[in-house]
C-alpha cells in the first residue's frame, strides 16, 4: 500500500471512531433525557421518597444534594483560596515546593471512596459525628480541595505580573496587593472553578455512602432551627443526596419503579451539571468583560 | 575589547544629594550576575537618565534602587537614602517604596475607578477622609497633566484611558503617596510620538519637586529632558555625566559608539 | 532621509504644535521622609505577618490532611497483617474470601486481578479512540470542530459515575445478556462504563500533549514530502509518546479507583472471573457493598481495610508512574 493511501485510510479510521464518540455521547444524553425528562415533575421534585412503593420523589435528596454542596463550598474556599494564595504567590520555586504540589497530587488522584473512607474514619467513627451532613460535607471537602486550589491558582497566574508590581510600588504589602489587586482580577476565573467543582461535588456518591449516610430522616420544612432534629437546617442529621439516591435504588433498593426514579434523577443530574458547565463559562466571560472592558 | 570600567563618575555635594548607590551587584537565582559595582549619585530636582543596550542592566538596577528585585534577585551593596543605608535587611521596604516611586513600562492601571486607581494606596494607609483624598485626587492628576482631560469622569474605568492617558494615570498615582523620589522604567515605549511627548513635558514639569531617574532606550528623548546621563554596558557603568557633556563628549569609546550608533 | 529622522522630524513637530498646560506644582510635593519609620516595622510588615501565615496554614491543612488520610488507612489496613496475623502473600495470592471465618480465608486475589483486568481493559479500548479525537481536534478540524469535541469530552466529565452505572445496568447489562447469555454482569459491563469513563480524561491529556508539538516539526516533515498521516504518524505521535502515556496512566488510575459505577455492573461475588461475563468484583466494589456489614474493629472489617490500602498504594504507584514518565520525557 503506498503512502496515499494509508493517508486516506487513517484519516478514515479517525473520523470514524471520532464518530462512534459522537454517537455514543448522543446516545448517553439522549437515553438520559428521553427516558427521565418526561418523569421530572413537579411532585416528582416536591414529594418524599419511598421505600417501598412506586410514585415517589426525591425532594429530601434534592435539598440535601444542593445544602452539601453550599456547606461543602464554605468550607472548601477559604483552605483552597489560601493554598492557591500560597502556590501562586509565596512558594518559591524549590523541592519543598515541589513536594507540597506532588501532595496536591496525590490528594487529587484518590479515588473518591478512598477520601469517603477516610471520613467514615475520622468523623463517623473517630469523632462520633455519625452518619451525618457534616461529615459528607467534610469528606467532599478533601475530595473537593486539591481541584479547586490548582482552578484557583490557575485564575491567580493569570493574572498579569505588572499588576502585582503597581501595587508592591506604591508601597502596599504583598498581602495587601494580592486581596484588594489580584483576587478581584482573578475572581472570574476563581468563580469559574467554584462552579466547575461545584458540579463534581453535586454528582458525587461514593465520598458520600459512609459519611452522609444512605438514608434519610425525617424532615419538618416548617422547623429552620438548625439545632432541632427534625430541621433540614441540622447538620448532625443523615442524609442521602441524589447521586446515593440513584446507587441506593439501583442495588439495595426494593422500589418497583427504580428505573424510572433514577432515570429522573440521572435527567436532574445531568441537567444541573451541564446548567453548572455553562452557568460558569458564560459567569466567567461576562465577568471579565466587566472587569477589563472600557465602561 | 575595552575594560568594562566606570571611566567616569559625576559627584556631587552632600547636600544635593538626593539617592546614592555603593558598589551595587545584583545576582539572580545566586549564579547570574546582571548588574556589578555600579556606584552612582543622583541629585536632588533633576531627571537623570539611564542608558544602554538591551540586557546592559539599566532597569535592573532601577528597580534595585526600592527593592523591587527583592523577590527575584540577590542585591548585594549600598543603596544611600536620608543618611540610611536602605538595602539594608531591616528597612521597612513597604515604607521605603512610599518615598520611592515608580512607573513602569507598561501602563499598568488597576481595573478600578480613574479615583480609585489613585486613592488606592492612601484608602490602604489609613487616609478616609473624604475632602481630603478628593483633594489629592485633583492635585495628583494636575500634576500629572492629566486632569482636565478626566476631571468630568473620574468614576470611569481607568481601562478606557488611552495609552498615554494611562500611563499619565500612573505617574499621577505614584505621586499621590507623596514620594520624593520617581523611578521611571521606559516609561515611554509603549506610546505613540504625541504621547510621549506629552509625557516628556509632565515629567520637565515635575522635575522641580521630585527626582527623577528614568531607564530610555531612546537617545532623543535622553537628551531632550534629562539633566544627567548614565550609560550601561554588559551591566557595568561605563560613564556618568551631565547630558549634554556625555552626548557632544563622551569619553568612552563604547559610549561614544553606542550613541553615535543610535543617533543613527 | 532614513526612518530615524523621519521619526525624529515627527517627534518635534508633535512638540512644536503642542500646547503645554502650565501647570504649577505648589500643592502637590513630596512627604518628608521619617528615618524612624524606614526601620520600624508598619501596618504593612503585619498585614504580610498575618496573610502570609494564613496561606501557610491552608496549605499546612492540606498536607495534615494527606498524611493522615495515608497514616489511617495505612493503620486500619495493616491490622489485618498484624493483629490478625493473615499472611500478606496469602492475602494476594489466594481466591479464599470468607473473612467472616478465620485468617486462613482472607485473599484478595480475585479482586486484585478483577480491579486490573477491568482498568487494563478500559485503558486499552479507550486509548484508540481518545487518540483519534485528538488527533481529530489537533491536526484534521477546523476550530468549530475542535470546540465542539471539546464541549462534548467536558461534557462527558461532567456526568456523575452513578449515572454512567445507571446507564450500564440499565442498557449495556441487558444487551450482554442477550448476546451471550448468563447475568450479564461482569468485566465486559465494567469495562464498557470504564472506557466511557475514562475516555475524556485520556483524550484531554493527549490533546495537550499534541498541542505541545511544537508546529516547525510538522512542517518540516511536510516539506520533506510526507503526507499528513506519515507526519502524525513519525512525528507529532511519536514526540508526544511519553506525555500520552502520561494520559492513559491516568485514564487507569481514574477506573482503578471508580467504585459505584463499576459496583453497579460488575455483579458482586467474589469468584474468580473465567471469562468476560462472569460476576466477580473488584476492590472498590467489595468495598463499597460490604463496609457496611462489617463491624470495625473485627477481621472482616480489617480485611476491607486492607483492600483500601492496596487502593491507596496503587493510586500513589500511578503518581509515581507519571513522575517517572515525567522525567524520561525531559531528557
Amino acid at each position: 500500500m503506498d503512502a496515499k493511501k494509508k493517508d486516506k485510510l487513517a484519516t478514515a479510521i479517525i473520523y470514524i471512531l471520532v464518530g462512534i464518540v459522537v454517537l455514543i455521547l448522543a446516545g448517553i444524553l439522549g437515553n438520559i433525557l428521553i427516558t427521565g425528562v418526561p418523569h421530572l415533575s413537579w411532585h416528582f421534585l416536591s414529594s418524599e421518597a419511598s421505600s417501598y412503593q412506586a410514585g415517589g420523589g426525591v425532594r429530601d435528596q434534592l435539598f440535601n444534594s444542593i445544602y452539601l454542596l453550599i456547606l461543602t463550598t464554605i468550607i472548601s474556599l477559604p483552605i483552597a483560596l489560601g493554598a492557591a494564595i500560597y502556590l501562586a504567590e509565596y512558594a518559591k520555586d524549590n523541592w519543598g515546593t515541589n513536594l507540597i504540589r506532588t501532595t496536591i497530587q496525590i490528594l487529587s488522584s484518590l479515588p473518591s471512596i478512598v477520601v469517603g473512607l477516610f471520613g467514615y474514619l475520622l468523623f463517623v467513627v473517630q469523632f462520633g459525628l455519625g452518619f451525618s451532613i457534616i461529615s459528607g460535607a467534610l469528606a467532599l471537602t478533601f475530595f473537593n480541595l486539591p481541584i479547586l486550589t490548582s482552578n484557583i491558582e490557575e485564575a491567580i497566574k493569570g493574572v498579569p505580573q505588572d499588576q502585582r508590581e503597581a501595587g508592591l510600588a506604591l508601597g502596599l504589602s504583598n498581602w495587601k496587593t494580592i486581596r484588594g489587586i489580584v483576587l478581584p482580577a482573578a475572581l472570574p476565573g476563581i468563580l469559574t472553578g467554584i462552579i466547575l467543582s461545584a458540579g463534581r461535588i453535586f454528582g458525587e456518591a461514593a465520598a458520600l455512602i459512609y459519611t452522609a449516610g444512605q438514608s434519610g430522616s425525617t424532615i419538618n420544612y416548617a422547623d429552620w432551627n438548625p439545632f432541632s432534629p427534625t430541621s433540614p437546617l441540622n447538620v448532625m442529621r443523615p442524609a442521602e443526596t441524589l447521586a446515593v439516591h440513584i446507587w441506593k435504588v439501583n442495588t439495595e433498593g426494593i422500589i418497583p419503579d427504580a428505573t424510572i426514579v433514577s432515570a429522573a434523577t440521572s435527567a436532574l443530574l445531568v441537567i444541573v451539571v451541564i446548567v453548572f458547565n455553562l452557568g460558569a463559562r458564560y459567569l466567567g466571560n461576562k465577568l471579565y468583560r466587566k472587569l477589563t472592558a472600557a465602561k | 575589547m575595552q575594560e568594562l570600567k566606570q571611566s567616569y563618575g559625576k559627584t556631587f555635594a552632600k547636600d544635593d544629594l538626593e539617592l546614592s548607590t555603593k558598589d551595587l551587584s545584583v545576582l539572580y537565582g545566586g549564579k547570574v550576575q546582571k548588574l556589578f559595582d555600579a556606584s552612582l549619585q543622583f541629585k536632588k530636582n533633576t531627571i537623570t537618565a539611564l542608558i544602554g543596550a538591551s540586557g546592559s542592566g539599566k532597569s535592573t538596577f532601577l528597580r534595585s534602587l526600592n527593592r523591587m528585585n527583592d523577590r527575584v534577585a540577590t542585591v548585594n551593596g549600598e543603596i544611600w537614602f536620608h543618611g540610611l543605608d536602605v538595602n539594608k535587611p531591616n528597612i521597612n521596604v513597604y515604607e521605603l517604596r512610599k518615598h520611592i516611586g515608580m512607573v513602569f513600562q507598561r501602563p499598568n492601571p488597576f481595573p478600578k475607578s480613574i479615583r480609585e486607581n489613585i486613592v488606592y494606596a492612601l484608602k490602604a494607609d489609613g487616609q478616609t477622609n473624604k475632602a481630603e483624598l478628593d483633594k489629592i485626587v485633583e492635585e495628583s492628576l494636575r500634576a500629572a497633566a492629566l486632569w482636565d482631560e478626566v476631571k468630568d469622569k473620574l468614576d470611569k474605568s481607568a481601562l478606557a484611558l488611552s495609552g498615554g492617558q494611562q500611563q499619565r494615570l500612573c505617574i499621577a498615582r505614584a505621586l499621590a503617596v507623596k514620594p520624593e523620589v520617581l523611578l521611571l522604567d521606559e516609561p515611554a515605549s509603549a506610546l505613540d510620538p504625541v504621547s510621549t511627548s506629552k509625557l516628556e513635558d509632565t515629567l520637565k514639569q515635575l522635575r522641580s519637586k521630585y527626582t527623577m531617574i528614568m531607564v530610555t532606550h531612546n537617545m532623543q528623548q535622553a537628551s531632550r529632558i534629562s539633566d544627567y546621563t548614565a550609560f550601561f554596558h554588559l551591566g557595568h557603568v561605563i560613564e556618568y555625566n551631565a547630558t549634554a557633556d556625555i552626548f557632544t563628549n563622551p569619553k568612552g569609546k563604547i559610549t561614544e559608539e553606542y550613541i553615535q550608533g543610535s543617533f543613527g | 532621509m532614513n526612518d530615524k529622522d523621519k521619526l525624529k522630524e515627527v517627534v518635534d513637530q508633535a512638540i512644536a504644535d503642542q500646547q503645554v498646560p502650565h501647570v504649577k506644582l505648589k500643592k502637590m510635593g513630596p512627604n518628608n521622609v521619617d528615618i524612624e519609620k524606614l526601620t520600624k516595622p508598619s501596618k504593612e510588615t503585619r498585614q504580610e505577618y498575618w496573610g502570609k501565615g494564613l496561606t501557610y496554614m491552608a496549605i499546612g491543612l492540606i498536607i495534615v490532611l494527606v498524611v493522615s488520610i495515608i497514616g489511617f488507612i495505612g493503620y486500619h489496613g495493616l491490622e489485618t497483617f498484624i493483629d490478625n496475623h493473615v499472611n500478606v502473600f496469602h492475602f494476594l495470592t489466594s481466591t479464599d474470601w470468607d473473612p467472616g471465618e478465620e485468617k486462613n480465608h482472607v485473599g484478595a486475589a480475585v479482586m486484585i486481578v478483577t480491579s486490573f483486568a477491568v482498568t487494563l481493559l478500559a485503558a486499552l479500548v479507550a486509548t484508540p479512540f481518545a487518540v483519534a479525537i485528538a488527533l481529530y481536534m489537533t491536526e484534521y478540524s477546523s476550530k468549530k470542530g475542535a470546540s465542539f469535541l471539546q464541549s462534548v469530552t467536558e461534557l462527558l466529565v461532567g456526568i456523575p459515575s452513578v449515572v454512567y452505572g445507571f446507564l450500564g445496568l440499565t442498557i449495556i447489562i441487558p444487551v450482554i445478556r442477550t448476546l451471550f447469555g448468563g447475568t450479564g454482569f461482569g468485566i465486559l459491563a465494567a469495562t464498557l462504563v470504564l472506557f466511557v469513563m475514562v475516555l475524556p480524561t485520556i483524550t484531554s491529556l493527549t490533546v495537550d500533549s499534541l498541542k505541545a508539538v511544537p508546529s516547525h516539526f510538522r512542517k518540516a516533515s511536510m516539506a520533506l514530502g510526507a503526507t499528513h498521516w506519515q507526519t502524525i504518524y513519525r512525528v507529532v505521535l511519536r514526540v508526544a509518546t511519553p506525555r500520552i502515556l502520561t494520559a492513559v496512566i491516568f485514564g487507569m488510575a481514574r477506573a482503578f479507583g471508580e467504585a459505584l459505577a463499576v459496583q453497579m455492573v460488575i455483579g458482586n461475588a467474589v469468584l474468580m472471573p473465567y471469562n468476560l461475563v462472569s460476576p466477580s468484583a473488584t476492590l472498590t466494589s467489595q468495598l463499597t457493598s460490604q463496609m457496611g456489614n462489617t463491624v470495625m474493629g473485627t477481621l472482616p472489617n480489617n480485611a476491607l481495610w486492607s483492600l483500601a490500602l492496596l487502593l491507596l498504594i496503587m493510586s500513589l504507584v500511578f503518581n509515581f508512574l507519571v513522575k517517572l514518565i515525567g522525567k524520561r520525557g525531559q531528557k
